[in-house]
């Protein structure tokens, strides 16, 4: 016995070092294989506090280009109702509709951080639970796809960024329908890549990729980018670069989207 | 003794300040991300024990990761610095060892000996996060190019920031 505690106290050094690597190591390739989305919410209030007092400052910077955009998406939003106002159809039905069947809800949120460089990028949103988001609910905006809520708290929410290597969703070529899957491989922020398109569809140089709207999260027809580079990888796949429409270096406004047959969805999905 | 105790405490907090709230919002490059948290582990004093060492490498990694919603990375690769520490001391000691009195700056052993000691520790330290970050060796290449320049940066500032220490004491 006292042998054994000369020998704990001659190499404390080296066992506290395993104990403590062993730990973070773990947690690290916790976070690596999966996410975390109770330690995620648990976190985000802590650094959503610091965060939103430095994006309230930022926001200054990005006036011009955020009234650009949202101009022009009033623009947009004007003409798509001026057309509903001609066919007699109603615009907006209450959340509850079951005559109508509206599907998806829009909230919209403001960025208070955003990580670019990291191979793992997040964002945070100052809209919660309390306004009614979830987990797993899309977030786009003006531009298109932005990612997939992960963290909620009463009032944050930590979003898993389309320039995540955790990030996967399904996508298709808007001229076609053939679909695919999209995902970062951690190059470039500005562009990330389509798999599993067939070789014998015809893909060019700009054509849009557009969600598929297979997975629940995001509707059909959000915007993702633009093939910039198609190339042929193990035999029979494309391997396709994407441009992606959003830039995220300059997201302030985004909408968060809840899909309101959710679990009507993914009940029927499950069965197969 | 309280004195020097209130005075890491203070470059603790400091430097945590320093990394999540300017450092994090300040993307410059893909490849160049300075982590500048892990000047707190080179300044401690010589004698600090070997397990203090480690747990403070624990908080501090553990720290850094609550802010930036990295669970364990961070942490990892700053319990591995502060592991090679002692060691990294003991290669670059001079002849007759370090004196009592002293702490590991570039006022007390010159700037050769702390671009010696701090560069051995920062690369050791970046190596160890990005390619646990990464998780694979996929990328081996462009990763290491991310550690040279990224470790290269957070030297710079390291070095500088020893200008902006007050020196309280020659004798």
């Amino acid at each position: 016995m006292k042998n054994l505690l000369n020998l704990i106290y001659k190499y404390h050094f080296f066992l506290l070092f395993i104990l403590l690597e062993g730990i973070a190591t773990s947690m690290g390739i916790r976070y690596n294989l999966y996410q975390k989305a109770g330690f995620v919410a648990f976190t985000e209030n802590i650094s959503a506090f610091f965060n939103e007092s430095i994006s309230s400052f930022s926001d200054y910077f990005n006036l011009v280009e955020t009234n650009r955009k949202l101009s022009l998406e009033n623009t947009i939003l004007k003409n798509q109702l001026q057309r509903v106002y001609r066919s007699d159809e109603l615009f907006f039905f209450g959340e509850n509709d079951t005559l109508h069947r509206q599907k998806y809800f829009f909230t919209s949120a403001r960025v208070i951080s955003n990580t670019v460089t990291r191979m793992h990028n997040y964002l945070s949103l100052d809209k919660g639970s309390d306004q009614g988001i979830q987990p797993e609910m899309g977030v786009v905006c003006s531009e298109g796809i932005v990612g997939v809520t992960n963290g909620v708290t009463r009032n944050y929410t930590s979003v898993l960024s389309v320039i995540n290597l955790n990030f996967h969703v399904s996508a298709k070529l808007k001229k076609n329908n053939y679909f695919g899957t999209i995902s970062w491989d951690g190059s470039d922020y500005r562009t990330v890549i389509l798999n599993e398109i067939p070789y014998h569809v015809n893909v060019a140089k700009g054509d849009t990729i557009v969600t598929s709207g297979y997975s629940a999260i995001f509707p059909e027809g959000i915007p993702v980018g633009t093939v910039e580079e198609a190339s042929v990888e193990n035999g029979s796949f494309y391997r396709i670069k994407v441009k992606l429409f959003t830039d995220f270096r300059h997201l302030t406004y985004v909408d968060v989207i809840r899909n309101l047959q959710k679990e009507e969805q993914k009940k029927l999905q499950s069965h197969d | 003794m309280i004195n020097s105790l209130l005075r890491y405490i203070f470059a603790f907090i400091l430097i945590i300040l320093v990394q999540v709230l300017i450092l994090d919002n300040i993307q410059f490059s893909r490849y160049a991300v300075p982590f500048l948290y892990i000047l707190f582990l080179l300044i401690l004093p010589f004698e600090t024990p070997g397990w203090l060492l480690l747990i403070l490498a624990f908080v501090l990694g553990l720290t850094v990761d609550l802010f930036e919603h990295t669970y364990g990375i961070h942490t990892a690769a700053t319990v591995f610095a502060a592991w090679l520490r002692p060691g990294v001391l003991k290669l670059f000691s001079p002849r007759d060892g370090y004196m009592s009195n002293t702490r590991p700056s570039i006022s007390d052993y010159g700037l050769g000996w702390f671009l010696k000691y701090s560069a051995t520790i920062i690369f050791a330290h970046h190596f160890f996060l990005f390619y646990f970050e990464v998780f694979s060796f996929h990328h081996f290449f462009s990763t290491l190019w991310r550690v040279i320049v990224s470790s290269a940066f957070t030297l710079l500032l390291v070095v500088l920031s020893q200008f902006f220490v007050h020196k309280p004491r020659t004798e």
